[in-house]
């Protein structure tokens, strides 16, 4: 449903809310699946983000999503000064994608300690963006709710066993979806939710016996 | 949303009250947000424009690639024939917002950061002339926000697919519109408002030099709002657009969707693909590599 909201708005540091709020917005979600700031980041920029992203300040954005800023904090103009200090280590590289791509898509590759992640998201317009690839998998989010990234092993109560833990926990889930790389392997299961998890229930589902791995993301876009 | 603005003209009529209390009313019903916190964003709104026209008027900003920047201050210095008059003040607002923007400083995209400048140009000179409270304000972003909700939904607010008419245009007739009912005018006004702006910018073309929202985008922001004043006054003065604003609205999206995709946003027309055009957005692409690689 659109807002009056919507059309005026969101408040945003310029000039471009594809090229500049939505790579803002997929650096923060880069940035939550790894638990904050990165030591160390690959920003590749695909079709018209490796085109024209420079000169709308699609590479400061991305890198300001990565140390937390959002798209209406101004220190997003200096955030490639800024990563310096924030121990940030980034390249950039132009590149041109496999596959079927929006025009305006980035893929980062980042970690931070011993955690490590890949993810790869399209800028579609006016801010609002969509992921669609974490660790490889394929996922189709936008961010506009709180969401649990869960990679399992793909087996039968895989699913059954969080959503009963989640219930159990008091969390309503809003949408759904599953997908794996092979049959057999591990499976990643995306949970958007009307409220963020508390991290009490982040400790229940990780100790679930097929859960390999459990990442809190917080809503960036609204 | 409504998606029919005739149909949110004769609505409101029916309530008594501007369009822009009839979309507040309309959205709070909607159950998902409050009056209040509808308020508290469009005023936070309202407050983020005036500090977007407060820091772009001195001039000392340039761009990301240093194409534009210190236009507004020139319309600011009280030098021009029409120097110190409503229209100066407004063509200087929506210049310093849309340089603010190519400084990537903070904005209101709004409806788009491309267009954000036609909305504070227009709403805060008319504010600073006729001395408008910042309730009066608040209720005139709502009316903009219904426009441009209508427009969203009828054709398209993106250049990528409208062309220009879809941004400054759709900007344009938000602010005309806006500008009339804080002015007092009434919403079948309002309306004639919305379709005079929007008849002036139909056909217009997305060619920014080198894909950036910098040239034309800045000078079309405020040669936006001045056919936003344009159309302010002739409402006001009785002046009745003869086809209504939504088929008004639904032609923009016509032309948007038949327009050659080197006149969407993808720097293949237009003025972009002028000589000077491409000199420029190749000498300062360049250049920002360049300085992008040393920083």
């Amino acid at each position: 449903m659109v807002s009056l909201l919507d059309i005026i708005g969101p408040v945003m540091v310029g000039p471009s809310s594809s090229h500049t709020a939505g790579a803002c917005r997929i650096g923060l979600f880069a940035r939550a699946l790894v638990g904050g700031s990165p030591t160390k980041a690959l920003v590749e920029l695909h079709g018209s983000f490796a085109r024209t992203g420079q000169g709308h300040g699609t590479d400061r954005a991305v890198v300001g999503g990565l140390l937390g800023f959002h798209p209406d904090d101004e220190r997003l103009r200096d955030s490639l000064d800024l990563a310096g200090a924030a121990g940030l280590s980034v390249t950039f590289q132009n590149t041109k994608l496999r596959g079927d791509h929006h025009p305006n898509t980035t893929r980062i590759t980042l970690s931070r300690a011993d955690r490590e992640a890949s993810v790869v998201g399209s800028s579609v317009g006016a801010g609002r963006i969509v992921i669609t690839a974490i660790d490889g998998f394929p996922v189709d989010i936008t961010g506009t709710l709180p969401a649990l990234v869960i990679v399992a092993a793909d087996q039968p109560g895989a699913v059954a066993a969080v959503t009963s833990t989640l219930a159990k926990q008091g969390g309503n889930i809003a949408t759904i979806k599953v997908s794996r790389r092979e049959k057999g392997g591990n499976a990643i299961h995306i949970y958007e939710l009307d409220e963020p998890v508390s991290p009490e229930a982040l400790d229940a589902l990780l100790a679930l016996p097929r859960v390999q791995s459990v990442r809190a993301i917080e809503r960036v876009a609204s | 949303m409504i998606d029919s603005l005739n149909e949110a003209v004769v609505l409101a009529e029916a309530a008594g009250c501007s369009i822009g209390e009839y979309a507040l009313r309309q959205e709070v019903a909607e159950g998902l947000r409050s009056r209040a916190e509808l308020e508290a964003g469009l005023q936070r709104a309202l407050d983020v424009m005036r500090g977007a026209v407060a820091r772009g008027l001195p001039g000392d900003l340039r761009s990301v690639s240093g194409l534009v920047g210190g236009d507004a201050a020139k319309l600011n210095r009280l030098t021009g024939p029409l120097s110190g008059t409503l229209f100066t003040e407004v063509l200087a607002g929506a210049l310093a917002v849309q340089e603010v923007n190519a400084a990537m400083g903070v904005i209101v995209a709004a409806p788009t950061a491309g267009g954000a400048g036609v909305l504070p140009g227009v709403l805060l000179g008319l504010a600073r002339r006729s001395e408008l409270s910042d309730a009066a304000l608040v209720r005139g972003l709502a009316t903009a926000g219904l426009i441009g909700g209508v427009v969203a939904l009828r054709a398209s607010l993106s250049g990528a697919e409208g062309g220009c008419q879809a941004e400054t245009g759709a900007a344009a007739a938000m602010a005309a519109g806006a500008g009339v009912e804080v002015l007092g005018g009434s919403p079948k006004m309002a309306g004639h408002a919305v379709a005079l702006a929007m008849q002036g910018t139909l056909g217009l073309v997305c060619d920014p030099l080198g894909g950036l929202v910098e040239i034309p985008c800045v000078f079309r922001n405020a040669t936006g709002a001045a056919i936003a004043l344009a159309a302010i006054e002739m409402a006001l003065a009785g002046i009745e657009f003869p086809i209504p604003a939504d088929e008004v609205i639904d032609t923009m999206g016509e032309i948007g969707r038949s327009m050659d995709v080197r006149y969407r946003e993808t720097a293949g027309g237009g003025l972009a693909a002028t000589p000077t055009g491409r000199r420029l957005a190749k000498e300062r692409l360049v250049q920002i590599k360049r300085s992008g690689k040393s920083a």
